[in-house]
């Protein structure tokens, strides 16, 4: 029940209100004689005139309980705030819940799947699997129990560092101020928005959740179509064409760009077109929009209408039994009351400079106030939220902090796996442009290494984008078995701004494949030999 | 060159007064050696990288069809099981035809693209590849000596839907890793009619019209696993086992005599028995026995003839409901080859006259022991006669051939003592002539009158020389 002091003037307005002086006395009586309360949940704060510090109900709120938010929060507890999390969901967010998490359940039973059908794989290795099948209900429990587990495991893991978890949707009232549920009022010195995103279906698509889903759906699985059509080829189109051709489904990719994958470095994308495209049992469309599905009924398969991406005009007709929509995730900042603080989104992202403060209508920072994670757009990955949010709670705890996104990694959990981090080779090569300096690329096989071959998996490549006047490096891409754990080396390198010559030094354990990594910085030609300064006498 | 000529020269001393000038010896015009370059279409072959690699796999083309090669130039990047290395071409021309495309796997030594020397067989080129996809289309015979078994129900699966294509347009609608058999086994995807959901072509639908047998689909969505496509044997009954005995697997054509003897079971056959005396035959035969003529020909052609006069027993009953009456009477005659049985036949056996009928005998039996007898002169049978009578046999009855009305058991003639109309005994020589015969076409009566009118022929023989 939330006390507003507004004895009927008129100056009563959302933004907040000024208390008559008598009030505020009332009110420094009655908190004086009590003992200051450790929780406070519906009292509604309010500014004193006489200049001691504010008494927020929490130092920081945090608006939503994903990832991002999660990172957030475990991480201001270590600096000693007082957190509250805000959830109007389900704890866990969408990595949890319908992201990640399931999505890698599902994948692991692929990657075994499509391993045991590889009867001239097994056979390569002398072993004989009979017809390997699959239950679709296991399958799916699998990725639900997994989920339920993460799920319990975060919302442990705040419970027990003392962070409070409050259920109900969260929206901004005004600076500092937050409401969650129907009608509970909160404050603090700090607000973090951590609302992250929702699977985005382009106009003129007919989601039913049977025949026509989103990755929500589909990673319940509640059906393996025959044959599925994927719209968009990212990565989230590319996971869920490796699980369904394991699966035993036929897939056709659409593609709006006249490129597959085209977020990957043109390199590795064509190398992982030739390996997790072209034989297994799926085409593509490129350079057309898929202007209109319609759901499977009566009888009739799910039609999507092809037009041309740039002419818009029809091209052809897909008849199929299921559609995936991949196209990407929209920002869910709908209803979070922010134009009680005057901000505007732009599509639907937040603005935010890059301390992750909010930037309102005007080009001015919102004090107070951040937002970290898929609800900017800045870099839409789970471990970006969290390294944001970290970011961001160094920074309310006084000490400055600019996250480089250029040092962070980036994964595709297909089979083999990919992950980059930086830039890729044209964006290295525009850069340089730019500014002037040259690139050089140096690449290894998967098939030099020892431990591939003993897997069998030989197939792969690594790629060093970097500057050969002063070995610093610009991007690394890798495509094979475990990529995606392999790519820290270099994101840890970029982070800390270590170069190729000094890295190279580091021994790697044998047989491993990170000796790839290895092979990869030892191939690099770094010009000249610039020392690392350290311990260097300078000649005065 | 020059110690060449100089091993030549016979060495004769100067004293001789011949002088012998190597150049007088070899004209001094040098002789030319004129090659007459054949423009040819050389076939670009899928390299061994290594000495572990038994196949590769096309990563890219670096050249397109009709560009112009030069030796040494790099035209295709090849994958092997270590790394991914550029082939170089060895001869210059142009690229005609891309055999193998991109992503595609060959076996090393196997053509994956064709180089011509000029553009005039750039076209030949092309055409070349397109012949060799459309011949794996239609899947080659295999050379069995017995009539090759009908095709299997797999290939005619296709026929039934495509009488439903009878409806307009429709789109063709298949699925990706049906569009990529297709384009593997050169089928052409706009000719099937799909038998997948929605009317679409499945790549089971591509399998069927390629002929290739469908694996074990994988993977299967439920926890029981499925049992083996192949369709299993009727049940064989297992046999104690004899200790010593030995395993040895049919050949093609023992196969071949096996699986037509077992249809043969399905066919309703009777037996007649007639004796037929051969005295007037054997003398017959002993007078044309040094013009080359075998008591097989006689056989035949008094078979033929009577043959001609009874259509009835030279006719098959193909399709369960029907008379197929054979203009031609072509007698097949079983014969033992090495470790096998095949039955060359005489065409027209009526119409030859005994001579020519025993020279034709006598190049099949040759073909047939050298293996090379060609199908339609094993096959197009419409009797046949099998003579165990050099063995001593007096009697037996033949099993009837798949795709025959009648077939006709020849035993030794033997003397028996027969009495007369006038109860005198006298001993004659008797053959007994045993016919086996379809009854859905052929009945009693039929048969009787046959082997009547044979005997007749046989006891008055000199019509066979005729």
């Amino acid at each position: 029940m939330a006390r507003r002091s507004c004895l009927g003037r008129s100056d009563c307005a959302a933004s907040g209100e000024k208390p008559s002086d008598s009030n505020l006395r009332m009110r420094l009586f009655v908190l004086s004689r009590r003992p200051k309360p450790r929780r406070v949940n519906k009292v509604s704060a309010s500014l004193s005139s006489n200049g001691s510090p504010p008494k927020f109900d929490y130092d920081l709120i945090i608006i939503g309980a994903g990832v991002g938010g999660h990172g957030a929060a475990l991480h201001a507890v270590e600096k000693g705030l007082k957190t509250a999390i805000i959830e109007g969901d389900v704890v866990g967010g969408t990595c949890v819940n319908r992201g990640c998490v399931p999505s890698k359940a599902l994948l692991a039973v692929s990657g075994r799947m499509r391993e045991l059908q590889n009867e001239h794989h097994m056979k390569a290795f002398g072993l004989q699997v009979a017809a390997a099948g699959y239950d679709r209900q296991a399958v799916a429990d699998h990725a639900n129990n997994l989920a339920s587990k993460i799920r319990s495991n975060l919302t442990n893991s705040m419970k027990a560092l003392g962070v409070d978890i409050l259920t109900g949707v969260g929206t901004i009232l005004g600076p500092q101020k937050v409401k969650y549920g129907t009608d509970n009022v909160i404050t603090a010195k700090d607000i973090i928005i951590a609302t992250g995103s929702v699977p985005s279906v382009p106009k003129g698509i007919e989601v039913d959740g049977k025949t026509v889903i989103t990755s929500d759906h589909a990673l319940k699985l509640e059906f393996v179509p025959d044959w599925i059509a994927i719209v968009g080829s990212g990565y989230i189109g590319l996971e869920f064409s490796d699980v369904y051709t394991a699966l035993g489904s036929e897939v056709t990719f659409v593609e709006a760009l006249d490129q597959l994958m085209p977020g990957f470095d043109p390199e590795i994308g064509k190398l992982a077109q030739r390996v997790l495209i072209n034989p297994r049992k799926i085409d593509f469309h490129t350079g057309v929009f898929a202007s209109k599905i319609t759901p499977a009924k009566d009888g009739r398969p799910v039609t999507i209408e092809l037009v041309d991406a740039k002419t818009k005009e029809l091209k052809d007709t897909l008849e199929v039994d299921a559609a995936l929509i991949a196209t990407g995730r929209a920002p869910h900042t709908k209803g979070l009351g922010l134009e009680n603080i005057n901000v505007e989104t732009q599509r639907g992202f937040i603005p935010v400079d890059e301390h992750m403060r909010v930037i309102d209508a005007k080009g001015k920072l919102v004090p107070h106030l951040y937002c970290i994670g898929d609800a900017n757009g800045k870099m839409m990955l789970a471990h970006a939220a969290s390294a944001q949010g970290i970011s961001v709670v160094e920074q309310v705890s006084g000490k400055d902090h600019v996250l480089n996104h250029l040092s962070i990694p980036a994964a595709c959990f297909t089979h083999p796996e990919i992950s980059m981090v930086g830039l890729t080779e044209p964006q290295a090569r525009e850069k340089a442009e730019k500014e002037g300096f040259e690139v050089s690329v140096a690449k290894t096989s998967f098939k030099a290494n020892t431990k591939a071959l003993a897997e069998n998996e030989g197939e792969g490549l690594a790629k060093l984008i970097y500057r050969p006047d002063n070995g610093e490096i610009l991007g690394v891409h890798i495509f094979g078995l475990h990529a995606a754990d392999l790519i820290h080396e270099a994101s840890n390198a970029i982070a800390y701004g270590n170069r190729i010559q000094d890295i190279k030094f580091a021994v790697h354990a044998h047989p491993t494949l990170s000796e790839v990594l290895d092979e990869l910085f030892k191939s690099a030609k770094v010009k000249g030999n610039i020392s690392s300064g350290v311990g260097e006498a300078v000649a005065v | 060159m020059a110690s060449l000529l100089q091993s030549r020269v016979p060495s004769f001393s100067s004293s001789s007064g011949i002088q012998w000038r190597p150049s007088a010896v070899f004209s001094s015009i040098p002789r030319r050696r004129i090659f007459t370059v054949q423009a040819k279409i050389r076939e670009i072959f899928m390299p061994a990288l290594s000495s572990t690699m038994t196949e590769g796999k096309i990563v890219s083309w670096i050249k397109s069809e009709g560009d112009v090669l030069s030796k040494g130039e790099s035209v295709v990047v090849v994958e092997s099981d270590k790394a991914d290395m550029d082939v170089e071409t060895f001869y210059d021309g142009i690229l005609a035809a891309i055999v193998v495309g991109e992503g595609e796997v060959a076996p090393v030594g196997a053509p994956i693209g064709l180089l011509a020397e000029t553009e005039n067989e750039i076209a030949e080129a092309k055409s070349k590849v397109k012949s060799a996809g459309s011949s794996s289309q239609s899947a080659p015979p295999p050379a069995a000596f017995p009539p090759p078994p009908p095709l299997p129900a797999v290939a005619a699966a296709p026929h039934p839907p495509a009488a439903k294509v009878a409806d307009g347009p429709r789109k063709i609608v298949a699925t990706p890793y049906a569009k990529q058999l297709a384009k593997q086994h050169k089928v052409d995807i706009n000719s099937l009619v799909g038998t997948g959901n929605f009317g679409r072509i499945t790549p089971a639908d591509i399998e069927a019209a390629a002929g290739i047998p469908p694996k074990k689909s994988a993977p299967v969505a439920s926890v029981t696993t499925v049992a083996a496509a192949a369709a299993p044997k009727a049940s064989a009954t297992t046999f104690p086992e004899i200790p010593g005995s030995t395993v040895v697997p049919f050949t093609t054509m023992q196969s071949a005599v096996s699986k037509n003897m077992v249809e043969s079971l399905s066919v309703p056959t009777f037996r007649v028995g007639y004796p037929v005396a051969t005295d007037a035959l054997d003398a017959l035969y002993e007078k044309v026995k040094p013009k080359g003529v075998t008591m097989t020909a006689l056989l035949a052609k008094a078979a033929a003839m009577a043959l001609a006069q009874h259509p009835v027993v030279n006719s098959t009953c193909k399709d369960g409901k029907s008379f197929t009456y054979n203009s031609s009477i072509n007698i097949a005659v079983a014969v033992a080859v090495n470790g096998g049985l095949i039955t060359p036949v005489l065409q027209d056996a009526d119409k030859l006259d005994l001579y020519l009928l025993s020279q034709k005998w006598k190049e099949l039996v040759e073909k047939a022991r050298a293996k090379q007898l060609q199908p339609h002169e094993y096959n197009s049978g419409t009797f046949t006669l099998s003579n165990l009578g050099m063995f001593g046999v007096d009697k037996f009855d033949a099993i009837l051939p798949p795709g025959q009305g009648a077939i006709m058991a020849v035993g030794a003639s033997k003397p028996i003592v027969v009495a007369d109309a006038d109860g005198f005994f006298s001993v004659k020589s008797k053959m007994l002539v045993n016919v086996t015969a379809d009854h859905r076409i052929i009945y009693g009566a039929d048969l009787a009158a046959f082997l009547q009118t044979f005997s007749k022929i046989v006891e008055n023989p000199e019509s066979l020389t005729m």
